[in-house]
């Protein structure tokens, strides 16, 4: 089991650094025009260029940026750990925007994601073991509505009627829990709902589907065979089976939203991290894209190694492979 | 037929299984009848899709009630098993009434340590301590043949060879003494070495509990040495029931026949093998008549038309489902008459 985690935790690195240089290459290396460009401001002279230059370190060759890029990336630079750089725009440091922008894009994943882990899984538990009932025509005709619906009219119409009509949440933007928790509750509730309904019907689908399946298994014979209830034959034989690959959606799904919540985040005018890349992609201001690019591909990483572990604990034959 | 007299412990009459499918109703089991006894070993023999698994299923409950259709009796202890609340039927099964399946690999959760699913049959109908259920557990699998019982109880099942897993299994269904054990075709997925070593275990489990045991297999030399009944089926109908003396000296069905031809053996060479042509019918549409008569190489007139019942020809003859005239059954029988070496009975 430690040589698992060990082997895992090893690869998590590898993956990491060829995100590193992936990135690298592609935000530093291939574009055409000259970054130091975005940072001089207008007109501006050969020797203000040149001295840009030397400041970012962009006259030395590629291989020597690049271990800068990976060594500030590891080590940290002036902004402390992980070094990202300061931006185009205001000369600030990327990793304090990031800082303060990243907490309301992971409360929002947070929140979503728990509704939509007990939504979803209870729904589709439900909807297989009354399978081809009223139940489970509701439960499936539910998840249909869900993945079909766009996430932006749904907290659209969601705003107009539970908060300018209804008056029972607060509006768009985002409240700090450590201001005001109530105030926070009611400006998250709805996108935590918007969001969390699309993957709750996917979540009542696979949980569905697979549930059914394993309740096929010869094994699930063999438990009903020696008397057990059949609260247990479901809940503790049939789900446990069945929970894998739900593990291994929802470690993705979560890392996924890292920096892929934008729509909920502009309908709500949640100024998170997907907000902040979109809008500084706009503004050509590359070390924050790169900045959120690179953490979301982390958390990426980092969700398959919990992934992994946690399949060794869920499935005793991955501990043995 | 009176029940429950002197170790009667299963009384089956008139079961019969249908399954409605969107093509229309398949009948998997039809009219089957037979009865059991402590200490008696039933061999039930057949094709793959002649409705073996699926008596037993419906015997153990083990089927859908609301996909199937299932009439008949079943009485066991005096109840009938098939109008039984399922929470009451849940209380025999794994408790009086325990089953081991064809494929252990399969039949086994692999995310569970082999001795946590023995000691949760241990704990399903008994109120004991998880101590004391792993403690039985460990029991049981030392009982069964399992070395270092004790540590291999903590094992996961892919742990275990195929043998280990069908011992376990047999552990499993041994842990409440039950009346009745249903092996349906335990050796099947096997190696031939293991699969003599699981059939002594049967036989040893048989006579130290002292329990009625349904062995159903397609290997007739597996029934040859541990029967003492045997019932042949076909399309879901008995074709022939009887001692199992009676059945491998006499064999009184074409069905029963053509399986012992097909059957090889150390005196016939393989070249003398004579496998029954055709397929098993589908049971969707079943052929009018006998069931067996369009693979029958014996059939004649009344064959296509009339479905033979199942009687005994003669009151000193076994009974059997088949049109011909018994001088031929006694005839065509002798030729395949097996004795066996090692008489069970």
């Amino acid at each position: 089991m430690t040589l698992y985690i060990a082997r895992r935790l090893v690869w998590t690195v590898v993956v990491v650094a060829c995100v590193l240089a992936i990135t690298f290459a592609v935000f530093y290396l291939l574009p055409a025009g000259d970054p130091a460009l975005r940072f001089a401001g207008k007109n501006p002279t050969d020797a203000e260029l040149a001295l840009i230059h030397q400041r970012l370190g962009l006259d030395k060759p590629w291989y020597v940026q690049f271990g800068k890029f990976s060594k500030n990336f590891f080590v940290g630079d002036q902004f402390g750990w992980p070094g990202l750089g300061y931006t185009y725009a205001g000369q600030t440091s990327v990793k304090a925007l990031i800082v303060q922008r990243a907490p309301r894009t992971l409360l929002l994943i947070a929140g979503a994601a728990i509704l939509w882990l007990v939504v979803g899984v209870s729904i589709g538990v439900l909807s297989a073991v009354k399978r081809r009932t009223i139940v489970d025509r509701l439960a499936m005709g539910f998840a249909l509505v869900g993945i079909s619906t766009p996430v932006f009219w749904l907290g659209l119409m969601a705003l107009y009627i539970f908060w300018r009509q209804l008056g029972w949440t607060g509006g768009t933007g985002y409240v700090s829990p450590i201001d005001s928790p109530t105030g926070f509750i009611s400006h998250m509730i709805l996108p935590w709902i918007v969001l969390a309904l699309l993957y709750a019907a996917f979540y009542a689908r696979m949980t569905r589907n697979n549930l059914l399946e394993t309740l096929g298994e010869d094994y699930i014979r063999t438990a009903r065979a020696k008397g057990l209830p059949e609260r247990t034959v479901i809940f503790k034989h049939g789900l446990r089976a069945s929970l894998t690959p739900i593990v291994t959606m929802f470690g993705l799904d979560i890392a996924l939203l890292v920096g892929g919540a934008i729509i909920t985040e502009s309908v709500f005018n949640i100024q998170g991290l997907g907000y902040l890349a979109i809008n500084s992609a706009l503004q050509q201001d590359l070390p924050i894209v790169v900045g959120v690019v690179l953490l979301g591909s982390v958390a990426v990483a980092l969700a398959n190694l919990i992934v992994d572990i946690l399949y060794a604990f869920i499935d005793p034959r991955v501990r043995y492979a | 037929m009176s029940t429950s007299h002197d170790g009667t412990l299963l009384d089956v009459r008139g079961l019969t299984v249908r399954f409605p499918t969107s093509d229309g109703v398949v009948q998997a089991v039809s009219d089957v009848s037979f009865s059991l006894s402590r200490g008696e070993t039933l061999g039930v023999v057949g094709e793959s899709g002649s409705g073996k698994s699926v008596s037993n299923l419906a015997i153990m409950g083990l089927l859908n009630r609301q996909r199937t259709a299932i009439s008949g009796q079943v009485e066991f202890m005096g109840r009938d098993l098939l109008t039984l609340p399922p929470d009451d039927l849940r209380h025999i099964r794994g408790k009086d009434i325990a089953m081991v399946f064809q494929d252990p690999f399969a039949c086994l959760h692999p995310m569970y340590r082999v001795g946590a699913q023995i000691a949760e049959a241990v704990t399903a109908h008994q109120d004991v301590s998880k101590d004391a259920a792993w403690a039985r557990a460990v029991e049981l699998l030392d009982h069964v043949g399992i070395p270092n019982a004790k540590s291999r109880a903590r094992d996961y099942p892919h742990q275990f060879s195929g043998g280990m897993r069908q011992r376990a299994m047999i552990a499993m269904a041994l842990v409440h003494n039950p009346s009745i054990l249903i092996c349906d075709e335990p050796t099947t997925a096997l190696d031939v070495t293991v699969q003599a070593q699981i059939i002594e275990l049967i036989e040893e489990v048989k006579r130290e509990f002292d329990i009625g045991v349904i062995l159903v297999t397609h290997d007739l030399g597996v029934v040859a040495e541990t029967a003492n009944a045997v019932m042949v089926m076909y399309a879901g109908r008995i074709m022939e029931y009887g001692p199992a003396r009676q059945i491998f000296e006499q064999p009184q069905h074409p069905y029963t026949w053509g399986l012992l031809d097909s059957m090889p053996s150390i005196e016939r060479r393989l070249t003398a093998l004579v496998p029954i042509e055709g397929s098993p019918p589908s049971l969707l549409a079943p052929p009018p008549g006998c069931p067996f008569h369009p693979r029958c190489r014996y059939r004649f007139e009344p064959c296509p038309v009339d479905r033979p019942p199942l009687v005994s020809p003669l009151p000193e003859a076994h009974p059997d489902a088949c049109h011909l005239a018994w001088d031929e059954k006694v005839r065509e029988g002798a030729k395949r008459s097996v004795t066996r070496l090692g008489d069970a009975a």
